[in-house]
């Protein structure tokens, strides 16, 4: 079967102070359709760069980046994005907001209506349709966005750190519920993350990207049925190895901010 | 409740003395009634301007025409109307002009230049222009009043438009819209608080144009009134004009408000 994404060579560069920066180099990535892929590394390795590469904001400055197919030519409804700030729009009310990218695809209103409602009771939003973002919890706009890019119906979900801001409690919660969602609409999924945890928690594949440039450390596969459990042995097998590949990369990040300082 | 008499008591203490003080004076003769007259003449003079004319006649029409027969509520609903299509004029041109502006810098890199040299220039400046232009009556004061809310409308839409953080666009591109929607669904409701700051700037340059605008080149309205009034040194009627004045001000700020908080009622800090 044809990959849902496909990158090879794919390398970014920018310029940031008169300097050259290379944030991403010779990444060779594939993600299978319905496959559930977290990226991570620590803050610089160019994990959200990736992502927004494969969304279509910033193309690769080298490389070839196939998604579904097709090379990446600008942000498209195919590829449904769910960004850490939640970037619900604050003037619509959560109905709206879950109804806007139906109204863009010139759906027929009791066809949006329903969809939406169903969308939103399952999300247990329902009896909030009404309020605007700004009343609504963090746990609960981060399910506004899900429920947002769900309703287009996309066959891949990015999703750039959607619950790095949640406390714990309710990123477990928002962590079962979006596998639940997955092995319901069985849709690829590419998360980005900095939580060891949480990659291992959700992913089939667990893809290790190093400090600048980004490049792919190594791919960890997780081997572990689901619902996992934390605390076995098994996955905590699992997390001390890419707990390793992890530090190694935080420590070339520190030594990198020292140097920088020191000069 | 008693807190809040006290408070009302409070309030009221330092005008009420002025009024009292003032009264008392004109009464003893020490201000000629043509220069100051007491605040008892001007309220008689103010009640007689709001007031119907002519006795209510059901023949002529309905009791809220009549009731708005006055000389005063004539005044003041010509003054407004003026302010209010003058805006519309210049807001609507300053509006899209302002989105387009901050979207395409193209856009702005050729328009900015001459709005910059047009822009320090006060409305004012240009009553000779304009009835040079328009000649007398409504025609230059629109003009007038349409210049005075253009720049505060445009200057605070592109700041408006600069400021819609960049999540939001891409958001909606995600989602897949295109330029068109963006600007009417995404781009204008996101950059509103600004657009509001500047429309409420605008009404209150163009309420400040209008009353000038009518002294010199409409003839008719609340400015004009006052105007016509030191012709004829009634300086009550000078004064009770200025309150009404006072009075559309207020009343347009406080629509404004209302409109304002109703507006962003979605807008983070603002309580519903």
């Amino acid at each position: 079967m044809e990959p849902a994404v496909q990158m090879t060579g794919v390398a970014k560069a920018f310029r940031t102070g008169g300097r050259e920066v290379l944030a991403l180099d010779g990444i060779d990535l594939s993600v299978a359709p319905g496959e559930l892929v977290c990226l991570l590394g620590p803050s610089g390795c160019g994990k959200s760069t990736l992502l927004n590469a494969i969304a279509g904001f910033a193309p690769p400055t080298a490389g070839t980046l196939l998604a579904n197919g097709r090379p990446v030519a600008g942000p498209g409804p195919d590829r449904g994005m769910v960004f850490q700030e939640y970037a619900l729009f604050p003037w619509m009310t959560v109905e709206a907001n879950v109804a806007f990218g139906l109204e863009l695809k010139g759906e027929p209103r009791a066809a949006i209506a329903a969809r939406v409602e169903e969308l939103l009771r399952q999300l247990a939003l329902w009896e909030f349709r009404d309020r605007f973002p700004k009343d609504l919890s963090g746990g609960m706009r981060q399910r506004v966005a899900i429920a947002r890019v769900l309703a287009i119906d996309p066959p891949m979900l990015l999703m750039d750190e959607p619950f790095g801001a949640l406390d714990a409690l309710t990123r477990r919660n928002l962590q079962d519920e979006l596998l639940r969602i997955w092995s319901a609409l069985r849709k690829t999924i590419v998360f980005v993350t900095h939580g060891i945890e949480e990659a291992i928690y959700l992913a089939d594949r667990v893809v290790v990207m190093t400090y600048r440039p980004g490049r792919v450390k190594r791919i960890v596969p997780v081997p572990l049925g689901r619902p996992r459990d934390t605390a076995s042995p098994e996955f905590n097998a699992v997390k001390r190895e890419v707990s390793l590949l992890v530090m190694e990369e935080q420590a070339r990040h520190e030594r990198a901010e020292r140097g920088v300082a020191a000069d | 409740m008693t807190r809040g008499v006290g408070h009302f008591l409070k309030s009221i203490a330092v005008p009420a003395l002025v009024l009292l003080a003032w009264e008392a004076l004109s009464r003893e003769g020490v201000f000629s009634a043509a220069i100051l007259p007491a605040p008892s003449q001007v309220v008689v003079r103010w009640w007689q301007y709001l007031s119907p004319l002519e006795p209510y006649d059901p023949a002529q029409g309905s009791r809220l025409a009549w009731l708005f027969s006055g000389e005063l509520p004539q005044d003041a609903l010509g003054s407004l109307s003026r302010v209010l299509a003058g805006f519309l004029i210049g807001g609507g041109v300053a509006l899209p002009l302002g989105l387009l502006m901050g979207r395409r810098p193209l856009v702005h890199d050729l328009f900015a230049p001459l709005l910059e040299v047009l822009r320090p220039i006060p409305p004012i400046a240009f009553i000779p222009l304009s009835i040079l232009w328009f000649g007398l009556g409504n025609p230059p004061a629109l003009f007038l009043i349409a210049l005075g809310a253009f720049f505060p409308v445009l200057v605070n839409t592109i700041a408006g438009v600069r400021n819609v953080d960049a999540i939001y666009i891409r958001a909606a591109q995600n989602l897949g819209a295109r330029e068109g929607v963006l600007f009417r669904r995404v781009i204008l409701p996101a950059a509103m608080p600004y657009i509001l700051t500047g429309v409420r700037v605008g009404i209150g340059v163009a309420f400040i144009v209008v009353i000038v605008a009518e002294m010199t080149a409409v003839n008719r309205g609340l400015g004009y009134r006052i105007l016509e009034a030191r012709e004829f040194m009634w300086s009550d009627k000078i004064i009770a004009g200025m309150i009404s004045i006072g009075l559309c001000g207020l009343g347009i700020d406080v629509f404004m408000n209302r409109l304002n908080r109703w507006l962003l009622r979605w807008h983070r800090g603002m309580e519903s």
